[in-house]
């Protein structure tokens, strides 16, 4: 095998991009904070003219997008790979699917409204890459090196990134059908009723939720089906239990559940956009306290 | 919104109106099918398999980890044959776990068969009438029409592939059954999936196998290190072929950010399916097992294995031969052992260290810098003492029990042995004689896995996936157009998710009112 080049000044270049990317999102966070803040005034007058204001923070976040995108190439450049082969790879290339998507969904006008959380997640993400995930180039260790890398991991990312827009719908959703924000005369829950007024009804948001799920769970269901075949090829046994395995299951199982909800008299609606928020729960859970502290094959620490 | 929660079709045999039961015990036994095969029950059951698998990703298991387990019996005394007992450390072979997904799968044949009738009942009857009034649909329109436009919403829906039926002054049409369709197909092939696997794991045998340079495996039982077999497994599953292992390969990254990352592992070997066979070589590397008939061999790990001649004190031979060492760290720092029961004057055991790229850490003892063989080092600490190999007790050959024997060398009190190039050859104290280190070979690590059923598997995966992917993804809906006071109205019902369903009604009423040359439209 030729050895690779590790391209260490591209590689540096590649953080400045992140770093500045994670700047501009901080500005079209606010702006987008901003444009809640107005959208919900009780003045009419200012609430008519905050239109502008989101566009700014699309356009914003949209520059944002392509200093991420730029951070996410120079990576895999530098490495000669794709860059997802290591927890920090893994969250550039995540949060900026995740932002890309949601810029490519806006065509749905319903799901504007959570920019500022879409936003956020992605600034959270690249800020814990950054400061806690960040390693070095390296060259891929061989059980690595297989396209089902790229398969399977982009699959699971962009899966990861469908997940998240439906956990963000049911969030408001069940903001929207919670009594207290209804009724209460508390000032944060009047506050709260007035951002949800931007939102679409429950009815709307939650048929979204739902579809942004199912696509969500087809994916998954490829990345699990996916990671069996690698697993059989690099491990020699497609399915073995490992923690990363189970959690993969748990995780599609989960939706498996939401999906049936949806179809079971008493489950839909509020019951079901709790199985959502479950089943990102264990996304996130499989993605972070799973790959820091469980052990497996899926830990990689040379093989012996 | 009844539309898009009762998400089943509404012909589908809906079970879950189970009230109160009949009486006596067929009464009983027909309501329990019921609780077991309705809606509620099979998202209870996905939902507790979820949860009962948790615990295998806390606990090391057995089957993924069985030195984790043993670790998990030494720093929990007291918990650790309770959990045991629980069968914590065999979840998914566990009666709970088992329990479960069973339980789910006969949930799933109870629903998938009168669904599967239903449905094939369905697929040849016409499409259902109109309800008697649209009010309670959620997609429909009025428009003014011509004599003509049943005639072209029939042609208009028939060309959109929906099926179509005209009766009187009214058009049903109903497309998407596939949606159905896909939905069975899904949850069959998970039950194809659940037997292939099973049927898989019961043909199936694993065996593994340290292969030094120059060594050859022979398909049968007494050449593996360890074998797992599957339930249904007889001795003459395993096909004749013998595999001589001819060359192993490994390199290491020497760049300055990476040095001592592997890049790649290749074992070359050569394949012959009987003993007179026609030699093949081969490459076998981490991803890319190879394929005989009836078996895969994959690299799963690798090291070095010195070459070394122990002579007593006379010069008679005691021991010659490779000795595997396993790697301790990402650097192949190797721990090896080996035992002269036969040795004179007294039997001895040795425990060593092979550093192939040696450096001195700064408490002066011996580490490796980098996993490549640059400059090797071999140190030994050696036992005299009872070995304890002739009690019949099996030992593991990788591990020196050195509690009860005098060690003579190594280590801080005693000589040093160190052996710092091949061809060395170094004397043992208290008249054990000379080791020689004569040459390096290199070892993997290899399995040899068979099942039968991978490509079964496989293939209930992709249907399961394609029947899914139809299932979520093609609406299913019902249109109905008819005559009406005063015009026509035209309405939809969807049976699950349906984005289109507004649109559909819409673009319809529009098409119709156009095809009406003189009136104008709504
Ligand atoms: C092994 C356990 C099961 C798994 C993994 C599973 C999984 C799924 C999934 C992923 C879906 C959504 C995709 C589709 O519509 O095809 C689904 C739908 C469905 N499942 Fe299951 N299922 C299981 C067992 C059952 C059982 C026991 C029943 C019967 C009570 C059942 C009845 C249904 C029905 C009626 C739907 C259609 C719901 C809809 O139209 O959205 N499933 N199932």
């Amino acid at each position: 095998m030729v050895p690779i080049k590790l391209d260490v000044a591209l590689a540096s270049l590649s953080l400045i991009f992140i770093y500045a990317a994670m700047a501009i999102y901080t500005i079209s966070f606010l702006i987008f904070v901003f444009h809640i803040a107005r959208a919900t005034s009780e003045k009419k007058s200012i609430r008519d003219t905050s239109g502008g204001l989101q566009r700014a923070g699309f356009i914003v976040m949209g520059i944002g997008a392509l200093a991420h995108g730029i951070g996410v190439t120079t990576r895999g450049i530098s490495a000669s790979r794709v860059p997802w082969a290591n927890m920090y790879e893994f969250s550039i290339s995540g949060s900026f699917l995740i932002v890309l998507i949601f810029m490519t969904a806006l065509a749905v006008k319903e799901i504007r409204v959570i920019a500022a959380f879409v936003n956020a997640f992605a600034l959270l993400v690249l800020g814990v890459a950054t400061t806690t995930f960040y390693v070095q180039i390296k060259t891929l260790m061989p059980a690595l090196q297989s396209y089902w890398l790229v398969i399977h991991v982009t699959v699971a990312v962009l899966a990861t990134a469908f997940f998240n827009i439906a956990a963000a719908l049911a969030v408001a959703y069940l903001l929207r059908e919670w009594a207290w924000v209804q009724k209460s005369k508390n000032v944060l829950a009047s506050l709260v009723r007035r951002v949800l007024k931007m939102f679409p009804d429950s009815a709307k948001l939650e048929r979204l939720s739902y579809r942004f799920n199912v696509v969500g769970f087809i994916l998954w269901s490829f990345t699990l089906i996916a990671g069996a075949i690698w697993a059989e090829r690099a491990w020699h046994r497609y399915w073995g239990w490992d923690t990363k395995e189970v959690w993969t299951f748990i995780i599609w199982t989960i939706y498996a559940g939401y999906l049936h909800a949806n179809a079971t008299r008493g489950w839909s609606g509020k019951r079901s956009a709790w199985l959502s928020l479950v089943g990102f729960a264990a996304v996130l859970f499989n993605f972070t306290i799973v790959n820091l502290f469980f052990k497996g094959l899926h830990v990689y620490s040379g093989l012996k | 919104m009844a539309g898009f929660r009762s998400t089943r079709p509404s012909d589908h045999v809906d079970s879950e109106e189970v009230t109160s039961p009949d009486i006596g015990f067929r009464g009983w036994l027909r309501w329990f099918w019921r609780q077991l095969t309705s809606m509620r029950t099979a998202l209870f059951l996905l939902l507790l398999l979820a949860a009962a698998a948790v615990p295998g990703s806390i606990y090391p298991q057995r089957s993924a980890d069985p030195n984790g387990v043993t670790l998990y019996f030494q720093t929990q005394p007291e918990l650790a044959p309770w959990l045991d007992k629980l069968q914590f450390f065999d979840v998914y072979s566990s009666a709970w776990f088992s329990a479960i997904y069973i339980l789910l799968f006969v949930s799933l044949i109870g629903c998938v068969v009168p669904r599967t009738l239903v449905h094939a009942k369905a697929m040849v009857s016409a499409p259902a009438a109109a309800p008697k009034t649209f009010a309670r649909l959620k997609a429909k329109a009025k428009f003014e029409g011509s004599e003509n436009t049943l005639d072209n919403a029939f042609t208009e829906l028939k060309a959109a592939r929906y099926r179509v039926v005209r009766n009187g002054t009214e058009v049903a049409a109903e497309r998407g059954y596939i949606r159905e369709t896909g939905n069975l197909v899904f949850h069959i092939s998970l039950i194809g999936l659940l037997i292939a696997v099973a049927i898989g794991g019961g043909l199936s045998y694993s065996g593994q196998r340290v292969l030094i340079e120059g060594e050859t495996l022979v398909n049968n039982l007494g050449s593996y290190d360890s074998f797992s077999p599957g339930t249904f497994f007889k001795k003459d599953s395993l096909t004749p072929f013998s595999l001589t292992l001819k060359k192993f390969e490994a390199d290491f990254d020497l760049q300055q950010v990476n040095v001592g990352t592997p890049t790649d592992f290749r074992a070359t070997v050569t394949s012959k399916l009987s003993v007179n066979g026609k030699p093949k070589n081969s490459v076998i590397r981490v991803n890319e097992p190879l394929e005989l008939p009836g078996a895969n061999v994959y690299l799963t790990g690798n090291g070095y294995a010195p070459v070394l001649t122990f002579r007593d004190a006379s010069g008679n031979v005691s021991f010659s031969g490779p000795v595997v060492y396993l790697p301790q760290d990402a650097n192949y720092t190797s721990l090896g052992v080996i035992k002269l029961p036969d040795a004179s004057p007294k039997q001895f055991g040795v425990l060593s260290f092979f550093y192939p790229t040696v450096a001195k850490l700064q408490t002066g003892a011996l580490t490796s810098a980098f996993p490549g063989n640059a400059n090797p080092v071999i140190t030994m600490s050696v036992y005299v003492g009872n070995l304890g190999l002739d009690n019949g007790v099996p030992s593991n050959v990788f591990s020196l029990a050195v509690h009860g024997l005098k060690q003579v060398a190594g280590g801080k009190k005693h000589p040093k042995i160190e052996l710092t190039k091949e061809g060395e050859t170094v004397q043992l104290p208290a008249g054990l004689g000379s080791v020689t280190w004569d040459s390096t070979k290199r070892y993997a690590s290899l399995d040899v896995d068979y099942n039968p059923a991978q490509l079964w598997i496989f293939m209930f995966a992709m249907l399961a996936l394609a029947g899914l992917i139809t299932s979520l993804l093609v609406p299913r809906r019902r249109v109905w157009v008819r005559k009406v006071a005063g015009g026509f109205e035209v309405g939809a019902l969807a049976k699950g998710d349906d984005a289109r369903l507004e649109q559909v009604v819409e673009e319809l009423k529009v098409k119709l009112a156009i095809k009406t040359p003189k009136k104008k439209a709504k």
